[in-house]
């Protein structure tokens, strides 16, 4: 059984003429983590939101741990839990009370919740803070006890929607941390992001969204490698005063077998009478290889290769690719 | 780490949704315990001091006749119930969804999410029947008596419980229907012509000689909630007949209630 099954999934929200999410289909596997990765706006909330029987879809079909969550919204429930972007903890209710009564809305009996809640305040650092109302933790603690808190009725999936955005980086990596264990405890995970650092990092597959639609679906590096020209070289050259145009330059570049295009930088001049041109080359397959041509192309017309840097595609090369935009 | 699997095509159980609900109930009670001191004062200061000015200030001054006081007493009975039920589930509804999101906790809890709104309209109802009882020891307190028929309490039990439900329904049409940004308008908008035209000062028929106010009053099922308290306790005060008051309460509870849970889905499902 896949633990988040959906097909043909549409939402448009009234009043609006564009669908919020258009047609996604997808299966996450149970125990995988899986990254829905995409600008703000690109409709991953309302996904996380249909899939997590808030948000009522308008065609197609959901399904979490085997059960349809637009038939069977409260059975779904049980089968799932959510950390949202932003902090939903009870605040007339302490941090602990926060675990258990939440464990208590679910039918977990009261012995076993409290034992549950001990472990999980222990596991994520806040032994110390149970009785703590959530009013006066920072954005980094709340976030700890609201991943504490879903794991408390053991979700067959946990949705993290944006889990670390808006936490400095201190709280990020306890975070990152504490979902690399729950992965390794084979938890089903499902988190948005529109860090692409973030979905590199835990995700096993990786979804890119934007306007609503899946655009590519796979493992990151297979992601990346199937992306045409996106390993880089940056060249920086001599100039040196034998009458090169970096625009000639360029050309040459250009020509080389591999290179798929070729776009200069800034120049800058650490000496006056010596300018240091810089040119970024996109190549195809391993950049390393180009480094011995372009330097005998250089050597050839007198110039001289002062620096070297060789560039790994990024998700976020492989979203530009796929919409022509930044992430962000 | 995974929940046992529940067989595909089985529902999920009553006993779960029960015990779902309960927990949500206690969860409410419990955070009333915790704030007794401040509940209490919040529900009982303003028919305090209206008991006080207009029941024993104003009497004692000559400026009422004899005997206001007991028309009085049922009227406030009557305006704390809805009162005290309306700012119960309005208030922390609007705050809840419109801004803090902890009700989504529960609306992920499983049960139905007309469950959610009913334990909500339970919580309410619970919290102005309490305020209600303890304006009774308030009353002789404040008053040194007040007017009191055993073969009354029946009805006055039975216009509690329904004058608590109808202010849980005001809250709960008004909570879903409000956006945090407007909650201040609309309350005063809301609040004042409840509070007085609700025939919790004055008995309704005698208000026959200020004929339009009496059809504005008429408008207002509090109304019938005071009219009623009235028929219970002070039954030589001339009222409207208990039977009209309980059906008009009633009919008025099932559209308070169908508009209130369709504006809580809305609210809880986009």
């Amino acid at each position: 059984m896949t633990a988040v099954e959906v097909s043909e999934l549409v939402k448009r929200y009234p009043k609006s003429t564009v669908n919020a999410v258009d047609g996604i289909t997808f299966a996450v596997e149970p125990g995988e983590v899986f990254g829905l990765l995409g600008p703000n706006g690109a409709g991953k909330t309302t996904t996380v939101g249909m899939l997590t029987t808030r948000v009522k879809p308008t065609s197609g079909q959901a399904m979490v741990g085997g059960v349809d969550v637009g038939s069977e919204p409260v059975r779904a429930r049980s089968m799932l839990a959510v950390v949202p972007q932003r902090s939903n903890l009870d605040r007339s209710l302490s941090i602990r009370r926060n675990l258990t009564f939440h464990a208590a809305y679910h039918g977990v009996a009261a012995g076993e919740a409290s034992a549950r809640a001990d472990e999980l305040l222990e596991q994520f650092g806040l032994r110390e803070r149970g009785n703590v109302k959530p009013d006066l933790f920072s954005g980094g603690q709340a976030q700890r006890v609201m991943i504490a808190r879903a794991l408390m009725h053991q979700p067959q999936v946990l949705f993290l929607d944006e889990p670390t955005t808006g936490l400095d980086p201190a709280a990020r990596l306890f975070v990152w941390d504490r979902l690399r264990e729950l992965r390794e405890h084979g938890v089903t995970l499902f988190l948005t992001t529109h860090d692409m650092h973030e979905a590199a990092l835990l995700a096993d597959r990786v979804g890119i969204m934007d306007h609503g639609k899946l655009l590519a679906l796979d493992i990151p590096d297979a992601l990346m490698r199937g992306l045409p020209g996106s390993s880089t070289l940056e060249l920086s050259v001599h100039a040196g005063d034998n009458g090169h145009s970096p625009e000639t330059l360029i050309d040459a570049f250009a020509a080389l077998p591999g290179v798929e295009r070729v776009e200069p930088l800034p120049s800058d001049s650490p000496e006056p009478d010596d300018p240091l041109w810089h040119v970024r080359l996109y190549v195809s397959g391993e950049a390393s290889r180009l480094v011995a041509p372009t330097a005998t192309l250089l050597a050839d017309r007198g110039l001289s290769l002062s620096g070297v840097e060789l560039g790994e595609p990024t998700l976020e090369d492989v979203f530009i690719h796929l919409t022509g935009r930044t992430l962000r | 780490m995974t929940a046992a699997a529940i067989p595909a095509g089985v529902s999920v159980p009553v006993v779960k949704q029960r015990r779902a609900f309960v927990a949500v109930l206690r969860r409410d009670l419990l955070v009333t315990w915790s704030e007794l001191p401040v509940f209490l004062a919040q529900v009982i200061l303003q028919p305090l001091f209206l008991l006080f000015v207009f029941g024993k200030v104003l009497g004692s001054l000559g400026y009422t006749q004899h005997g206001y006081s007991d028309l009085l007493f049922p009227g406030l009975l009557a305006l704390t119930a809805v009162i005290t039920g309306m700012q119960t589930l309005a208030f922390p509804l609007v705050i809840e969804f419109g801004w803090t999101k902890e009700i989504e906790d529960r609306l992920l809890a499983p049960m139905s999410t007309g469950l959610v709104a009913a334990e909500k309209v339970l919580f309410a109802t619970l919290r102005a029947l309490t305020a209600t009882t303890v304006m009774i020891p308030v009353g002789i307190i404040v008053l040194g008596s007040i007017p009191w028929r055993w073969s009354g309490v029946p009805l006055l039990v039975l216009s509690m419980i329904l004058g608590s439900m109808l202010g849980a329904g005001l809250g709960l049409v008004l909570g879903t229907l409000v956006v945090p940004q407007r909650i201040n308008i609309v309350f005063s908008l809301v609040f004042t012509p409840l509070l007085f035209t609700g025939c919790s000062q004055y008995p309704w028929p005698s208000l026959s000689s200020l004929r339009w106010f009496q059809i504005v009053t008429a408008c207002n099922p509090m109304t019938y909630v005071s009219e009623s308290m009235r028929a219970a306790l002070v039954p030589s005060v001339p009222h409207i007949t208990p039977w009209v008051c309980i059906v008009v309460l009633l009919c008025s509870l099932t559209v308070l209630m169908t508009i209130g849970v369709r504006g809580f889905y809305r609210r809880a499902i986009d």
